[in-house]
């Protein structure tokens, strides 16, 4: 077991008997069920909006490098400059070239969970850059010195109370201001000098529009607007997979991803940047980078089994249904990305080995890859993810042998009732040598949380031989045969 | 009704665990299947169709018990199985560990449109909704996952159980929500398991009922197992022993 796993397991069982935590995250999404539900109703047909969605991705990722390129080339034509990062490391050492050469000294972001994915402020922070979140949620978080909660609402597992607490502490809030407003407004005074003062903005991206070369940013808070107008340079950083084809596709996208993550039926604010300041503006950044993200995408674009993972629009919708998620919650995952999407794509961008383990914290329900707007099967990649784990030798060599012997021990009918016999017999002997659930007992997996029926006096199959002959017997003596 | 042929030849797939931990519940289906008519076979070379193997990633483990199945079901017009979640490994998963042989594919896809879940198998196809039964009790009926999303059998249990006697069927909150067994889940991360199933406990708690149904004896195992070890009133019952009524008295 790694020690990422070793963590997991004992973060994951300490959250489970977390009730009151668990109680704050099912509040939460009380809300957001029923504003999701009467979203879906507002469309003619959600199911329709699904597959119209998942074949808009497909045609996307089908000629990706197509769209890229046609992407890069409506940039430039601009006076924006793009940038291929083939991993993380190549992403953080240009953002941070930008910033050196332009003598940046205080970086404002709006969310990207790119941006925690190759773990961008820590790398400008230790270069001396002053890097600040300004969506509130971010905002929040990084004040905890924590990572998101929630890849779209990543401060969602706290209660007003702790913000305000929060706020006393960090920002010298008057005690008492408790309210909604009056946090929100603490926190919009607080950054309004830093949006001013700002070098350099940082933004992610919701879509990628290849046909215009144009960024879409999706917003609640209008943070982002502010972010990517006020500071000379604007840093869009990107995973390669965001692109749409047209800029009609957002037609469908921007009310799908509302629906999707928050049951709106369109976000508040819905920007489209195509590049730097032109000469007959008044204002807008001097500099525009799209810095393009690779770190693992490619690989998964190449398998043809995989590739619907990449059509994911980081809606957040798969964390809010997962019974797993309101279980847990998001940072036991030890992971950028959690929940559903999190446990197929850790795994597959960053490996096997590392976060393999994430596929197995899943009863496989379906409730994610019923939801999935762009419909991704989801919980079917993570049977497979098991499958590759597997074949990699990376599961307990106790469990692999334990299947090696149910599948020999299932091979032959009679074998397999001898065995079934035994094992009733044995757990008999150990109810009658024991208390359930007691340290000693080799089913304590099970009998620590639950009691296990006692076995059956005979099986079914000793049932049926015995009832199957009395029954022929008896029609056979009515009948005069034998 | 449905015109079928009279005395319809079924062949029952009886669940490992079903076997040899609560047969009970495939007795029931087996009085149940002979009231409405069906001549009931149990071909006994069958053993398991492989999930377990399956879901926990050891495909080379569940390939041959599936084949092994497919053989030893060939032939059958109708095999019914008192489990959405083997049903479903039969009828949606068997192709799977086909991988890319074409010709594997074909060897176990055949089976799935013979094979149903034991609701299923009653409306869809007998188009019986009525068996006759009584059972005079506040009943829950919870939503296993598998028979829900990949099955698709949401009002086939509720229509039996609404023509049942005297029963009074309540809608739970959260019914379709996973009750945490999940299979292997349940003991490789059993505190994530558990904290599910209590969950699930305290809306079959809160929906003050007598018993909670389902199509699914594994999900019925981890509710029960939940229900028992925290003391509460509400048993645990499969669909096919409320439809069936209590077991005769074996002659001596």
């Amino acid at each position: 077991m790694t020690r990422g796993e070793r963590s997991f397991h004992r973060v994951s069982a300490r959250a489970s008997q977390d009730l009151p935590q668990q109680q704050i995250v099912r509040e939460s999404l009380l809300t957001y069920g029923r504003a999701l539900d009467a979203g879906r109703e507002r469309f003619a047909s959600w199911q329709r909006a699904r597959d119209l969605c998942h074949a808009i991705k497909a045609e996307a990722v089908a000629d990706l490098d197509a769209h890229l390129l046609r992407f890069e080339e409506k940039v430039q034509a601009r006076g924006g400059q793009v940038f291929w990062a083939g991993n993380a490391a190549e992403a953080r050492e240009y953002i941070l070239g930008v910033a050196q050469r332009a003598g940046v000294r205080l970086v404002i972001k709006s969310k990207s969970m790119v941006s925690e994915e190759v773990h961008l402020t820590a790398a400008l922070e230790a270069a001396g850059i002053e890097t600040l979140e300004t969506d509130l949620g971010e905002f929040i978080v990084q004040l905890r010195h924590e990572p998101p909660y929630h890849i779209v609402t990543p401060a969602m597992h706290l209660r007003r109370q702790q913000i305000a607490e929060l706020f006393q502490r960090e920002l010298h809030t008057p005690p008492g201001a408790e309210s909604a407003e009056e946090l929100t407004a603490a926190a919009r005074q607080s950054l309004r000098g830093k949006f001013v003062n700002a070098d350099m903005g940082i933004t992610g991206a919701n879509f990628l529009i290849a046909d215009e070369g144009l960024v879409a940013i999706t917003e609640n808070e209008g943070n982002a607007r502010l972010t990517s107008s006020l500071p000379r340079i604007h840093v869009v950083l990107t995973g390669i997979e965001k692109i749409l084809p047209r800029l009609a596709d957002l037609a469908l996208f921007w009310p799908v991803l509302a629906t999707a993550a928050t049951g709106q039926p369109i976000s508040c604010y819905n920007s489209l940047i195509g590049g730097p300041r032109r000469a007959d503006e008044v204002d807008g950044p001097e500099q525009f980078h799209v810095v393009l993200l690779d770190n693992g995408r490619t690989n998964v674009l190449a398998d043809a089994e995989r590739r619907d993972v990449m059509y994911c629009i980081r809606c957040g919708a798969c964390l809010n249904v997962c019974p797993v998620f309101h279980t847990i919650g998001g940072h036991a995952y030890g992971a950028t990305y959690q929940g559903p999407i999190g446990s197929v794509l850790m795994p597959l961008l960053r490996g096997m080995e590392e976060f393999g383990h994430l596929s197995y914290a899943s009863s496989l329900c379906g409730a994610c890859t019923e939801i999935c707007p762009v419909e991704i099967d989801l919980h079917h990649h993570l049977i497979h993810i098991r499958r590759d784990v597997a074949q990699r030798r990376l599961r307990p060599a106790g469990e692999r042998r334990g299947l090696g012997l149910w599948r020999w021990a299932a091979s032959d009918a009679r074998r397999f009732e001898r065995a079934g016999n035994l094992l009733r017999r044995l757990l008999r002997y150990k109810n009658a040598a024991m208390p359930e659930g007691s340290r000693f007992d080799p089913l304590r997996p099970w009998t620590r949380y639950r009691a296990l029926t006692p076995p059956a006096a005979e099986s079914f199959r000793q049932w049926w031989r015995r009832e199957h002959s009395a029954r022929t017997f008896h029609a056979s003596k009515e009948t005069g045969h034998t | 009704m449905a015109a079928l042929a009279l005395a319809p030849k079924v062949a029952i797939f009886i669940p490992c665990f079903v076997d040899q931990l609560v047969p009970h519940v495939g007795r029931a289906m087996v009085r149940v299947l002979e009231r409405v008519g069906c001549e009931v076979e149990f071909p006994e070379e069958q053993t398991c169709c492989g999930q377990a193997a399956f879901s926990t990633g050891y495909w080379q483990d569940a390939l041959p018990l599936a084949r092994r199945f497919v053989k030893i079901f060939s032939g059958a017009e109708a095999v019914v199985c008192p489990s959405g979640s083997c049903t479903t490994m039969v009828r949606r998963f068997y192709p799977e560990l086909a991988g890319g042989d074409d010709s594997l594919r074909r060897e176990l896809s055949g089976i799935g449109s013979v094979v149903f879940e034991f609701s299923e198998f009653l409306v869809r196809r007998l188009g019986i909704s009525d068996v006759g039964a009584s059972f005079p009790h506040r009943v829950a009926f919870h939503d296993a996952c598998h028979l829900l999303r990949e099955l698709g059998v949401r009002d086939e249990p509720r229509q039996l159980l609404r023509a049942v006697r005297g029963l009074d069927l309540v809608e739970m909150a959260e019914q379709g929500e996973c009750c945490g067994f999940g299979g292997a889940f349940s003991v490789l991360m059993s505190d994530i398991s558990a904290a599910m199933g209590e969950r699930k406990a305290r809306n079959i708690e809160q929906a003050a009922v007598d018993y909670v149904a389902a199509c699914d004896p594994s999900c019925l195992l981890q509710i029960g197992g939940i229900l028992s070890r925290r003391g509460r009133r509400a048993r645990t019952i499969h669909l096919a022993e409320i439809l069936a009524g209590p077991e005769p008295v074996e002659p001596s």
